[in-house]
């Protein structure tokens, strides 16, 4: 019972909050209900057994791909004046969502604790979980059976990051400045760097 | 458990790709663009040599359960053979034509050909690759994004340009939309059968299809269409073919193309075989719509590579049609299509990309081609002999691969459908006629007298040669070759 009623919740709020992502004007809130739904997700994922899914959910996409996004957002025109000024009227909506997150936790870990929602397969049979943890079915799975495809994935992020590099680096021109020229950096010694002076009393130094 | 050494070498062109691919690329990251000239010949040898790979396999012609790769994930068998000789020898073709339109005035602020370019065209062609002998949704999808993403990138690569710049910017917004519309078909072909292999999907959509099913088909089904640029999801086409740099539409124009054609087909047939009633009618409304808006769309066009996009959308149109047929003939028929459509929109490409100012700046419009005929004979020449063909005009081999998908569709017993195309296909021959008619009967505008390399002549001649009457001297054994890869397409249905 309590699996089903943490289901619905986690899966309820993962459409809404995935609804609210594009619906939100303000970009930032955009992220914010995006790193909701990502937590939710992550609820879901526990209450199939799933827990490493859920762990890598949290930490990858909420620990770095939202904050990643966070950062690129507030690099936008944004008016950060404006936003803040709702504080005081956003902060019972603020409340209730960390309330919810909080009921959620208790949810999850109580349908966890009762453990995990059969997951069917075609012909009827619920998959054989075996004693096999869940990092080690992954890691089976992808570096023997799917290991193609993931050195395929590699070629795909190498690709990927080749196009960012051939469509935004641009060579400095030679002198200019900011320029960093790491070869010439390393050979300099102290004595080409610092001169020792005694300038006279009330007067500058000349170099 | 895996046998890697047969899978190995069932994959030896992609690790050939793959290889080059990494090494050219250190040498462009060391060397710079000063290099750029011996990576794109290494780039293009590798293709060479990849082709060349796929020549036994070809020749022999190999189907059944020694062609699957890694175990289910990848099978390479004669149509994946076919296809992949066909995108390499586009590829190679696009590379060569590629550092004259950069070195040239025409690339505007940021002339010179950048090193990255040929590592990003070997590793669209790896995508390409992998895309074609895919038998897992998973390996399809891999492929397919490995090929899209360097795309983007590719059509964005002149970046003073701004054409350039919203071309990769369509292109790659477009892009992910149907990406994600044919990975939302794939999760509930999941969802709803419990794999992601060809053969456990299949296994999994006999009977009567649920309501689940039908929608995971139309969205795979969909997604595809937008990448073969197929009518309804052909928009970005034309405005992408227009800004892409020229190379590297010509490149876009051939090679993708016969990679998600193929991909469309083995889909079709090894996914959905058991339910080809389910999606013949789409690929039909699709094919046929195609046709219309292909040929109906490019009457107003001014500019020539918008016009050759729409004339690649009616093409399109051919080629699914001969899908739509479900038969051996039909899948034979529109193999030797691709072949024929890549030699003349290869050939119409290069013959655009040799219509240049003294100073290099290339030529886009009508107004541009005026007289050319007594500018520049034998160009105009070679641009009749491809346009001629592209409308269908009987000795020419454009004729021969409308009439094998005609017949195909006709002996299905499609005759309806067949008129249809045949009356829309008059109407496309409008616009290539018009192009005859403002090369040889109007005034000279005489303002395309650049001289171009010996390897533009070269491939002209060589795309002129095989649709000309000589090239049916070709059509036996190409015939038979598509046979083949027809024949292991089919081995699952």
């Amino acid at each position: 019972m309590i699996q089903v009623l943490a289901f619905y919740l986690f899966a309820g709020l993962v459409i809404a909050s995935a609804v609210m992502v594009i619906m939100a004007r303000n970009p930032v809130h955009s992220v914010l209900w995006l790193i909701l739904s990502f937590f939710n997700a992550a609820g879901l994922m526990v209450l199939v057994g799933a827990e490493f899914i859920a762990m890598l959910l949290v930490i990858v996409y909420v620990g770095a791909v939202a904050v990643l996004f966070l950062f690129v957002v507030m690099m936008l025109d944004i008016d950060f004046a404006a936003m803040r000024a709702g504080f005081i009227k956003n902060f019972p909506l603020g409340i209730a969502v960390a309330l919810i997150l909080l009921a959620e936790l208790f949810l999850g870990l109580g349908a966890y604790g009762a453990g995990g929602i059969e997951l069917g397969t075609p012909d009827g049979t619920a998959a054989e979980r075996g004693d096999v943890s869940n990092i080690q079915a992954i890691g089976a799975l992808l570096y023997g059976r799917y290991i193609v495809l993931f050195e395929i994935a590699g070629i795909i992020l190498l690709v990927a990051m080749i196009g960012a590099i051939v469509l935004t680096h641009r060579e400095a021109k030679p002198g200019a400045r900011g320029r960093q020229d790491i070869g010439k950096q390393i050979r300099r010694r102290p004595e080409e760097a610092t001169v020792m002076k005694n300038p006279e009393y009330g007067k500058g130094v000349e170099l | 458990m895996i046998d890697f050494a047969s899978s190995f070498a069932l994959v030896m062109p992609e690790l050939l790709l793959t290889a080059a691919g990494l090494i050219l690329l250190l040498v462009a990251a060391w060397g710079g663009d000063k290099l750029a000239r011996p990576v794109a010949i290494l780039a293009v040898s590798a293709l060479f040599g990849a082709g060349v790979m796929t020549v036994p396999g070809l020749h022999f012609g190999v189907d059944g359960a020694d062609t699957y790769a890694f175990g289910t994930l990848m099978k390479v068998d004669s149509f994946a053979l076919f296809s992949k000789a066909l995108i390499y020898l586009a590829a190679i073709g696009c590379l060569i034509v590629a550092p004259a339109f950069f070195n040239s005035a025409a690339a505007g602020a940021e002339r010179g050909l950048r090193a990255e370019y040929p590592v990003l065209v070997l590793f669209a062609t790896l995508g390409m690759s992998i895309m074609v002998s895919a038998s897992d949704f998973m390996t399809l999808y891999l492929g397919l994004e490995l090929n899209s993403l360097a795309a983007y990138v590719l059509a964005s690569i002149l970046r003073a340009d701004q054409r350039s710049a919203e071309a990769g910017l369509k292109y790659f917004v477009l892009g992910a939309l149907a990406s994600g519309i044919l990975l939302y078909g794939m999760s509930l072909l999941y969802g709803f059968t419990g794999g992601t292999d060809f053969a456990s999907v299949r296994a999994g959509l006999e009977g009567e299809l649920s309501t689940g099913q039908l929608f995971g088909l139309i969205f795979v089904m969909a997604g595809l269409a937008f990448k073969i640029a197929a009518v309804p999801f052909h928009m970005w086409t034309p405005d992408v073919y227009e800004g892409a740099p020229t190379p590297v539409t010509a490149f876009f124009a051939t090679a993708p193309k016969v990679a998600a054609v193929a991909l469309t087909a083995r889909v079709a047939f090894e996914v959905f075989g058991g339910q080809v009633l389910a999606w013949q009618q789409i690929v039909m409304f699709a094919a046929l719509a195609s046709i219309v808006f292909g040929a109906l769309g490019a009457i107003g066009q001014e500019n020539l590579k918008r016009l050759l996009a729409y004339s690649s959308i009616n093409n399109i149109g051919f080629i699914l049609l001969g899908l739509a047929v479900a038969s051996p003939a039909g899948a034979s028929a529109m193999l030797i299509y691709l072949f024929i459509y890549v030699a003349m929109s290869l050939g119409s490409f290069v013959a655009l990309l040799m219509l240049r100012s003294e100073d290099g700046n290339l030529f886009e419009t009508f107004g541009d081609i005026a007289g050319l005929a007594v500018t520049r004979p034998a160009i105009a020449w070679c641009l009749l002999l491809l346009m001629f063909s592209l409308a269908g005009i009987p000795p020419l081999l454009g004729f021969y691969s409308k009439f094998v998908v005609f017949q195909a569709t006709v002996e299905a017993g499609l005759v309806v459908f067949a008129a249809i195309a045949i009356a829309a296909s008059v109407i496309g021959a409008f616009y290539y006629i018009k192009f005859v008619k403002v090369m040889f009967f109007d005034e000279p505008a005489g303002v395309a007298t650049g001289k171009s390399g010996a390897a533009h002549w070269v491939l002209l001649a060589i795309t002129a040669v095989i649709i000309s009457p000589l090239g049916y001297l070709l059509t036996p054994s190409l015939t038979d070759l598509a046979d083949k890869a027809a024949r292991a397409l089919f081995m699952a249905v």
